[in-house]
């Protein structure tokens, strides 16, 4: 079983070290506009920007509380852009990371078509949109740092313990056992089930549909959706040209009633 | 080597038509060098605009008739629709042709549009589509060379061609049944984002059941348009007769959408009053329900007018249709809006400015409308054209 990370919503405190720690392995650039005393900013990951923290004010009176969710690509199990893609431009690797091989492994086959865009459930893949040449762009699970046996940098840069790197099976036991030790917690693993499932994994104590998750997330891997429509293609192509070529040869007339040639005319533009 | 002179007649509609290829050409020009963001207002959370929506689904849509033509036609051998046969095959090759440009002006990496043929993502929807709408194309190029080879006189090219005509032919008509149905199983991938009354594991059945409905009535608008600009008389018996295959298709058509909304669970969304249901109603009143009637009353069908509002109730609502799955039922997943900048638009019309005039070169220089009883013959002159 690959890798992946648990995140636990009630330990995070919005403080964004995950995210610069992001920009800095990455060497990802810092759009100073972005940097406003908005608690959300940045509103929305883009394509320098791979982990953002967004805030959620729950509850009523005196039960309000602050919640903090880091969001990034959420490296699915079977995911909806490496099958959408019709140059293999993505791989779920083994060490659990979703990557885009242009820029990861330097196989530039990707045309920028974007479709993985329309796929991913959770809107996570960017698209340089301001460069000529643009590259689709998102979090890359710190793939260089798997390789190196590291954990993801935003992981180092934790100072709660809110992010737990590790084997996905144990982590998945971990978040059931705590779950079950702590009634606080809403019983539900998010990333268990959702999609097929998915590396990295949430467990929280507010409703995760008050937090901006998609809860009504179907839980068969999308890959799987569109197999169920691509595996009839070959048998369309043979048995529908089969039964063309028999109607055209059934219905032949036995002379020819007509000859192409005198039927038809270019027109005179000046009638 | 030639046989004959070609000619085109220039107008000031055609010159304002030359102006806005020339436009686009230039908007084009200018978005190859500075990027997708410079010219267009995609953003990530509508990666996909005006091209694809429209010139691309739709302009694939369009050119439906020409392989539906070319079933009832090629393979039925129902002759009596001969008349119109050159006609479709000519704006369905047309059709696609822009539909490829614009797929072209739509990838932000456009120096590797090849790489889909060597790298077999065949799991992707994308991958068949790729394949299926460049082999066609090619097939209809080939096809074409029929009609071009009479004209430009190549004896030996011209037999060639004769002998694959057949399997060329059948393919042509598998080839656009695939990736008809799947320009809507793409679709699919959007499980929780496209809204429920677009979204379906039939959507690739109603694509290419549409598309090949639309056919007959893409042909009746554009036969009516042809002879109206050359002053001929539109083949109405032939549009009369197509539409008998229009409104059963139509009628299984809705009827599928309708147990398929049952089947799911989601009728009464048609019915909730938010933008998306008001948007379903109108495609499946206004561009389903009543030119089925209209073709069903023999005082409408009989009549040119109602033919060929009922035809263009048709096409309108079939782009309406595609609209609705690319926009409106995309919009609430994604949140913001989007609306095309003046320079897709641009871009847009010039291609589209493009076909109709290729359209009118070919049908001036080539073999594609029928004779027309009445008028003069084979021996034509003339002296505005360029001498090739």
């Amino acid at each position: 079983m690959s890798n992946g990370v648990l995140v636990d919503i009630s330990k995070c405190i919005g403080c964004r070290s995950c995210v610069t720690a992001c920009k800095t392995w990455n060497d990802l650039p810092v759009k100073t506009s972005q940097n406003t005393n908005q608690w959300d900013a940045p509103v929305d990951l883009d394509s320098d920007t791979w982990t953002r923290i967004s805030c959620h004010i729950v509850g009523e009176g005196n039960q309000r509380k602050w919640r903090f969710v880091k969001r990034q690509c959420m490296h699915c199990n079977e995911p909806a852009c490496e099958s959408a893609c019709f140059t293999h431009s993505f791989e779920k690797t083994e060490e659990g990371a979703v990557i885009y091989k242009p820029t990861e492994l330097d196989k530039d086959y990707c045309v920028g078509c974007r479709y993985c865009m329309i796929a991913c459930p959770f809107n996570i893949p960017k698209f340089q949109y301001e460069k000529t040449f643009p590259y689709v762009q998102k979090c890359r699970f710190c793939y260089d740092r798997l390789l190196e046996n590291e954990r993801p940098a935003c992981i180092t840069a934790c100072p709660t313990g809110a992010l737990k790197y590790g084997n996905q099976e144990e982590l998945l036991a971990e978040a059931r056992q705590r779950i079950n030790s702590n009634p606080g917690y809403v019983n539900q693993i998010y990333g268990e089930k959702e999609y097929g499932g998915t590396s990295w994994m949430y467990i929280s104590d507010v409703p995760f549909e008050q937090l901006g998750f998609r809860t009504n997330a179907t839980q068969k891997s999308i890959p799987s959706y569109t197999w169920d429509v691509l595996k009839w293609t070959p048998y369309i192509f043979v048995g529908w040209g089969a039964l063309l070529t028999a109607m055209r040869f059934f219905t032949k007339p036995k002379e020819e009633g007509h000859n192409e040639a005198e039927m038809y005319a270019p027109v005179d533009p000046k009638e | 080597m030639y046989g004959r002179n070609w000619s085109f007649r220039i107008t000031w509609f055609r010159i304002l038509l030359i102006l806005f290829v020339l436009g686009a050409v230039a908007a084009a020009l200018y978005r190859f060098i500075y990027g997708l963001g410079a010219v267009t207002n995609l953003n990530n959370d509508w990666p996909w605009g005006l091209w694809i929506g429209f010139d691309l689904l739709c302009g694939i849509a369009l050119a439906g008739g020409g392989f539906s033509t070319a079933l009832i036609v090629h393979v039925l051998h129902k002759d009596k629709y001969l008349p119109i046969a050159r006609a479709a095959l000519l704006t369905s090759l047309l059709g696609y042709i822009i539909s490829l440009v614009s797929l072209f002006l739509d990838i932000g990496r456009w120096f590797n549009f090849w790489r889909p043929f060597f790298y077999w993502g065949f799991h992707s929807v994308l991958f068949e589509v790729f394949w299926c709408i460049a082999l066609y194309t090619t097939i209809q190029v080939l096809e074409f060379g029929d009609i071009f080879f009479e004209k430009v006189k190549f004896p030996a090219l011209k037999k060639i061609l004769g002998y694959m005509m057949t399997p060329l032919l059948i393919l042509g008509i598998v080839l656009p049944s695939l990736h008809q149905s799947s320009l809507g199983s793409l679709y699919i991938v959007a499980v929780d984002k496209l809204y429920p009354l677009w979204w379906s594991m039939l959507i690739p059945f109603f694509f290419v059941w549409s598309a090949f409905f639309l056919g007959p009535a893409m042909v009746t608008v554009e036969g009516t348009l042809a002879a109206k600009a050359y002053g001929r008389n539109p083949e109405l018996p032939v549009f009369q007769s197509m539409t008998k295959v229009t409104m059963w298709m139509m009628i299984i058509y809705f009827i599928v959408k309708m147990i398929d909304l049952n089947y799911r669970g989601v009728f009464g969304m048609a019915f909730n009053g938010s933008h998306e249901s008001n948007m379903f109603l109108i495609e499946m009143i206004v561009f389903i329900l009543l030119p089925i009637f209209m073709y069903a009353i023999p005082s409408i069908r009989t009549r040119l007018w109602g033919v060929v509002t009922a035809s263009l109730l048709v096409v309108v609502g079939v782009v309406f249709n595609r609209m609705n799955v690319v926009f409106t039922g995309m919009a609430k997943s994604v949140g913001s809006s989007y609306f095309p900048s003046i320079w897709e638009l641009l871009i847009t019309i010039g291609m589209w400015s493009f076909l109709a005039l290729a359209y009118l070169f070919i049908v001036e220089n080539f073999s594609i409308l029928p004779k027309e009883e009445h008028t003069h013959t084979t021996t034509r002159i003339y002296d505005t054209g360029f001498h090739a």
